[in-house]
């Protein structure tokens, strides 16, 4: 059912836990829907020096999670804003067509957490003007 | 990797090695056609086909000439409900009565019979699954022609008062169907006693074969036939007959009765062990299903604050098998119908594990199963960004 990359996050997922003190946090989802994604930022000189993870939600939901958390650390937040649910797939070798909206779910945390810092930091990242993360109900649909 | 411990006896079971054995002459020994009865090679399939069809009436106190075979559990349940609704839509009735708790065989059909005219009531459940008796008999309408409630659920265990049911719809002079697949085996079944017209069974949830089902018609219970064509299970169920499946099936049901109520002992005390285990050893967690009334061999539980598929594909990496009422196993968007009908939250629901044990498990596979799941819970737990009940209604 699932990838080799895939099964291989799930079960040793990279860069999962608690962040103190970020500089930007980003959660989505929610338990109605069955998975919820939070996701940290550590920022310095506009580099991602650090990034965590917390996820509640199925194998899909942690891998893509995981993988979203390596792919965008070490990058600057204007590579990291460019991340789209398809890198996350295609980094993960595929994923089943229901778990599609896993890798959204990514794409869209690690947005809201670079939201959050531009909001904090009174900065403007290009992309993220007027960002507003989906709905929770529509994302449950996908 | 350790031993496999196969926890999911609710979908299917293993098939005794004494049911494969008996099945296994009529491949290429007693092959013969039933329907062919000139011959020897005809009559002794006709004679096997006899043989499992009293073993399954006298296991249910019914008569031989009211069992038939059917392809599944849920060709049974259609057949009941389309046989009865299309015998009685013509006599003005055209309401049926069921549960929210259904298989979707039952659900699915009654969706079905809504082209048809037919009207469904479902009747709801409380905390534990059960039915209310009260709402039961307000629902009844002059136009009620069925009422069709499963013996015991299959996600969550909890067993129906079929009886009392049954004296209503006796009284009322409905028909009453039960849906007995989780069931048989596993509860005493007594159609006269519990006063059901019509049963529908399956041979695979009792260690039997795939692709034979069972159904009891009360004799002059007013039912179409389902499947049309040849003269098979006198004139009422059409297609040449399994009969190594239904002998299998025969034989699964004699196996059964022989030592019924040691087996139901025995699944009991396995059944409370991991239930009173897993209540003691990991917090934040809801028994789904009733404490008591509920199968032998059932447990189902939800762990608050992590997703069930999760917690599956980390059990079978430990080589345990079990199954979940999480949307993300069901390839749907809502997690169990039941679950949500015993007024369980999407969130909770979400992280539902059923246990369904069978005789071939033993205590350390019991005692394995507690010590993994409370590995498995922490660790995600650890991973969650719900830490608590308040996360969980947000």
């Amino acid at each position: 059912m699932y990838s080799e990359i895939v099964m291989d996050h799930f079960r040793n997922p990279r860069n999962v836990g608690h962040m103190e003190n970020a500089d930007g946090v980003g959660q989505v989802g929610n338990p109605k829907c069955g998975d919820i994604m939070k996701i940290y930022l550590k920022i310095k000189d506009e580099l991602i020096e650090d990034v965590k993870f917390e996820t509640f939600g199925c194998g899909s939901a942690i891998a893509s999670s995981s993988m979203a958390t390596e792919l965008i650390k070490g990058k600057s937040i204007h590579e990291a804003v460019e991340l789209t649910n398809k890198a996350v797939i295609e980094a993960l070798g595929g994923l089943p067509p229901v778990k599609v909206h896993c890798s959204v779910l990514a794409e869209q945390a690690v947005k809201s957490a670079l939201y959050d810092y531009a909001q904090k930091t009174n900065k403007v990242i290009k992309g993220l003007e007027n960002y507003k993360a989906e709905d929770d109900e529509i994302h449950c649909q996908q | 990797m350790s031993k496999k411990i196969y926890l999911d006896n609710a979908a299917t079971t293993r098939v005794r090695k004494e049911v494969i054995d008996e099945m296994s002459r009529y491949f290429d020994e007693l092959y013969g056609n039933p329907s062919s009865q000139l011959y020897e090679l005809g009559r002794k399939s006709k004679e096997a086909i006899e043989k499992a069809r009293k073993i399954l009436a006298n296991f249910l106190n019914a008569e031989e000439k009211e069992i038939y075979f059917t392809a599944s559990g849920s060709e049974s349940d259609n057949w009941a409900l389309k046989g009865v609704a299309f015998a009685n839509l013509n006599k003005g009735k055209n309401h049926i009565i069921t549960t929210k708790i259904e298989h979707h065989a039952i659900l699915h059909t009654c969706e079905y019979l809504e082209k048809f005219g037919v009207e469904t009531t479902y009747l709801d459940v409380d905390r534990y699954g059960l039915i209310d008796l009260e709402q039961l008999k307000e629902s009844i309408r002059p136009e009620t022609m069925l009422i069709s409630v499963m013996f015991a659920n299959n996600e969550i265990g909890t067993i129906q008062p079929i009886e009392k049911i049954g004296e209503i719809a006796k009284e009322h002079g409905i028909l009453f169907h039960v849906d007995g697949v989780q069931a048989l085996g596993s509860v005493k079944i007594d159609v006269n006693k519990q006063h059901i017209d019509l049963l529908s069974m399956s041979a695979h949830k009792i260690r039997g074969p795939k692709g034979i089902g069972g159904m009891f018609i009360r004799k002059g219970t007013r039912i179409d036939n389902f499947v049309h064509g040849g003269g098979q299970e006198r004139g009422r169920r059409a297609g040449t007959e399994g009969v190594q499946n239904i002998v299998g099936f025969g034989k699964a049901v004699e196996l059964a009765s022989q030592d019924f109520n040691h087996h139901i002992e025995r699944l009991t005390v396995l059944r409370n062990r991991l239930i009173e285990g897993i209540k003691n050893n990991i917090p934040d967690v809801v028994l789904n299903g009733h404490p008591t009334e509920r199968l032998p061999n059932n447990v189902n539980f939800s762990y608050k604050f992590v997703e069930g598929e999760s917690i599956l594909l980390l059990l079978d990496m430990e080589g345990i098998s079990a199954s979940s009422g999480s949307a993300c196993t069901s390839g749907s968007l809502d997690p169990s119908h039941v679950l949500l009908a015993t007024g369980l939250d999407h969130g909770t629901a979400h992280g539902s594990i059923r246990f369904t044990i069978s005789e071939e498990i033993t205590e350390e596979d019991i005692d394995f199963t507690i010590e993994t799941m409370k590995k498995i819970i922490d660790r995600l737990r650890a991973m969650s960004p719900i830490k608590n009940d308040e996360d969980l209604k947000k």
